[in-house]
């Protein structure tokens, strides 16, 4: 009798619990605060950015406008690239997003445009979008639910091309000249692991810079539209004869030792792969130009000395695809979130058009090794460049490139662009056939 | 037989002044109310995500949006996804190894541990120092001294040390298994230890009057009476292995390809890199049922519901 009252009040108990904790999960569904939770009321806005490379940049862009609009003032957090990954998405989704939304737009982008998560730029940041070059603007048009095309994000930092990185003495020890086909690169492949050095150094634990290779050779092989295809979800888009020669070269360079024989512990966010080029471990590396600042800050006689050569990708004999083309990220980009008040809109809006590439933002970036992506910008650029020219090859690589390829990762949807690395990884590592990663990933599309 | 007897249920007889009240107390019992609280912490924290979780497995999801109502198609995709498959036999593999790389280590180590010679104090604190450091720190630690270009192989020009640990898919778990036992196997001795030290040291006055050897009082006196601390042990030990996830995510990430990564890493990546939380529930709905399977069957099978206490008075 008492046992059955007990269980009775127990049972009443839990089923109260149960309702108050779901109402509160409706609660908390909803879109917090008008601009999403930690900003105070007024033109107040927030943003979310990224710790290394541009970091300094942004920071001090921020304090510029802060110290001069007292009205409109923006506060910023900073993350670490995955970290901050993984967290925007889930912010945005549960309506909790920073007023400015800092990304790599991409299949992203359109997953935030789809879910009416971000606002259309077109109209108030015209005046930037001017002053942009076309092949890296074009990022962040996207279609919007409605059909027609608007701009949700604008670029906010440097072009990062992938460039192919190297060590001139450890060249010179091996008779090795800059390869400018794919042939001279198996070639020098081989003269370097004569020499006893690692020929390639690659950052496999970290899965994205293998990226960097498929992404080339297919371009080179069969142009950009075999890629196209891809994002654009056709049926077995995979199987198109580069990709199969792309992955082919991959596992021949594998094989020829031009990764050494532990690229699988190389990690990219602890720089391991820059630093084996600069200590003289490995003599090449095919990273994107995030990595000069790094290479500026760790290793800073090593590049005043001469010794860091730069160049783009080989060209692949017989291919279709235009050896000027690049890949990478044609730009960061940044986004205003829909869920912020019209006040905090107003605010990151006037930030972007006025402070993103101001004068002062501009010498900031070339000050420290990274390239905006603007029009007419040769001159700035003659005059901070160094003796090595980089900042103009940079700039006029990026300015003549007739195709400016997203990294893939980025471009496709978040679950297609983890399978492609996971089976890429495998596909380096030998664990699968090209014609195994091809019907994997061809699983994923549609 | 006369062990147990020794020692089942001495308060009864021992402390007979200590029945009446106790007895008294048990038929009132204390108020189920008592327990409130607790379980309403329990249902808000446990319960409620734990259902939603089964709701959203039937679900499809990218983590904007509203979720879509997808039937059974999250189910059969995971039965059918090769990943998930390696992902549920490594985590079997790490269980299994685990248990049997530690349990033995941990049980030796405690018995070491509970005497009382000169210096094992000593020994003892510095056995039970990975156990003051968070997994993150282990991980990035042994990550650094692993490295083949950077790591402590190539400083000490140690050939055999400089191998490419946890970039080589055929070494990459024995190691992750290794960092394993490093960072508990402390835990576990902590448990042997004190186990050790519960038994009375009469019996083995008794078992030396009678000749046993060192060898003999372990395998007749000491490892029969640690029986509920190596279930206990054992049970932490296979449910844990079976949600490791930190770990591995700073050590390996679950590379090199998809060698290290066990089911949780799984739900994780899948979650939260493929943004497939439909997927990922379905994963974890399936940890939460093993997990319990396990524990269950373990307590079933070491007759847990007959582990009466061994302490006087308890």
């Amino acid at each position: 009798m008492r046992r059955s009252a007990a269980r009775r009040s127990l049972a009443v108990l839990v089923t109260g619990v149960l309702a108050v904790s779901v109402a509160a999960c409706g609660g908390g569904a909803q879109p917090g605060g008008p601009d999403g939770g930690s900003s105070g009321g007024g033109g107040e806005a927030t943003a979310w950015a990224l710790t290394g490379g541009s970091e300094s940049v942004f920071r001090s862009s921020f304090e510029r406008w802060n110290g001069a609009n007292p009205d409109a003032q923006i506060s910023s957090e900073w993350f670490a690239n995955d970290a901050y990954k993984e967290k925007i998405r889930t912010a945005v989704g549960s309506g909790n997003a920073p007023t400015l939304i800092f990304s790599w737009a991409g299949g992203t982008l359109a997953d935030y445009v789809a879910n009416d998560s971000v606002v259309d730029l077109s109209e108030d940041a015209a005046p930037l979008l001017d002053r942009i070059l076309p092949s890296v603007a074009s990022n962040g048009s996207v279609v919007d639910p409605s059909g027609g095309e608007g701009w949700y994000a604008v670029p906010n930092n440097q072009s990062q091309p992938v460039l192919l990185y190297f060590n001139q003495e450890l060249f010179d020890q091996a008779g090795v000249s800059v390869p400018t086909t794919y042939d001279e690169l198996l070639d020098a492949v081989e003269k370097l692991s004569a020499q006893g050095v690692t020929p390639i150094a690659l950052a496999g634990q970290s899965k994205w810079p293998e990226l960097m290779y498929i992404q080339y050779l297919t371009d080179r092989i069969g142009g950009p539209e075999v890629f196209q295809r891809i994002v654009n979800g056709e049926p077995d888009a995979w199987s198109d004869p580069a990709v199969l020669e792309a992955l082919t070269k991959i596992q021949e360079l594998v094989d020829a030792g031009a990764f050494g024989d532990s690229f699988g512990s190389v990690a990219a966010d602890a720089g391991a792969d820059t630093a084996l080029v600069h200590t003289g471990k490995a003599a090449m590396v095919l990273q994107g130009s995030w990595v000069y600042p790094d290479f500026l800050n760790n290793a800073p006689e090593f590049v005043e000395s001469g010794k860091l050569g730069f160049a783009n990708f080989p060209a692949v004999e017989g291919g279709q695809g235009d050896p000027a083309n690049i890949v990478g990220n044609p730009a960061n980009f940044w986004s205003v979130s829909a869920s912020a008040s019209p006040e905090a809109q107003k605010t990151a809006v006037d930030y972007l058009v006025e402070e993103t590439y101001s004068d002062e933002a501009v010498d900031e970036f070339l000050s420290v090794g990274a390239v905006p992506p603007l029009i007419g910008l040769e001159d700035k650029i003659a005059e901070a460049d160094d003796d090595s020219g980089y900042l103009s090859f940079v700039y006029n690589t990026v300015k003549v490139a007739p195709h400016f390829q997203l990294s893939w990762d980025q471009a496709l949807p978040a679950d297609q662009a983890q399978a492609l690395l996971d089976n890429l990884s495998q596909v380096f590592l030998k664990q699968i056939s090209p014609e195994q990663f091809v019907d994997a990933m061809n699983a994923t599309l549609g | 037989m006369s062990t147990t007897s020794l020692t089942s249920r001495p308060g009864a007889s021992v402390r007979p002044a200590a029945g009446r009240p106790a007895r008294r107390a048990r038929r009132r019992g204390p108020s189920t109310w008592l327990a409130a609280p607790a379980l309403a912490f329990f249902a808000l924290f446990a319960l409620v995500p734990l259902l939603g979780v089964v709701v959203l497995s039937f679900m499809s999801w990218d983590g904007l949006g509203t979720p879509q109502w997808a039937g059974t198609e999250n189910w059969s995709a995971v039965v059918a996804d090769p990943v998930a498959r390696n992902a549920f036999v490594l985590s079997v593999k790490v269980t299994v190894f685990s248990w049997l790389i530690q349990a033995p280590l941990s049980l030796l180590l405690g018995v070491f541990m509970a005497g009382r010679q000169r210096y094992r104090a000593v020994l003892s604190v510095l056995f039970f120092l990975p156990l003051l450091f968070s997994a993150a720190a282990v991980g990035i630690a042994f990550k650094s001294l692993l490295d083949p270009n950077f790591g402590v192989g190539s400083a000490l020009g140690v050939d055999w040390l400089a191998k490419d640990w946890l970039g080589d898919p055929s070494l990459a778990l024995g190691v992750v298994l290794f960092v394993i036992a490093w960072c508990f196997v402390p835990f576990h001795s902590l448990l042997y230890q004190a186990g050790v030290r519960q038994i009375p040291v009469s019996m083995y006055e008794a078992a030396r009057l009678d000749g046993a050897g060192t060898v003999q009082q372990f395998f007749h006196i000491t490892l029969p009476q640690l029986k509920y601390t190596i279930i206990t042990s054992s049970t932490l030990m296979i449910v844990g292995s079976l949600t490791y996830f930190d770990l591995i995510f700073v050590l390996t990430g679950g590379g090199p390809g998809n060698a290290t990564r066990i089911l949780p890493l799984d739900m994780y990546l899948r979650g939260f890199r493929s943004y497939d939380m439909g997927t990922a529930s379905v994963v974890a709905v399936f940890l939460v049922v093993l997990g319990l399977a396990i524990s269950l069957g373990l307590n079933r099978l070491s007759g847990a519901n007959r582990m009466d206490s061994q302490m006087e008075g308890a």
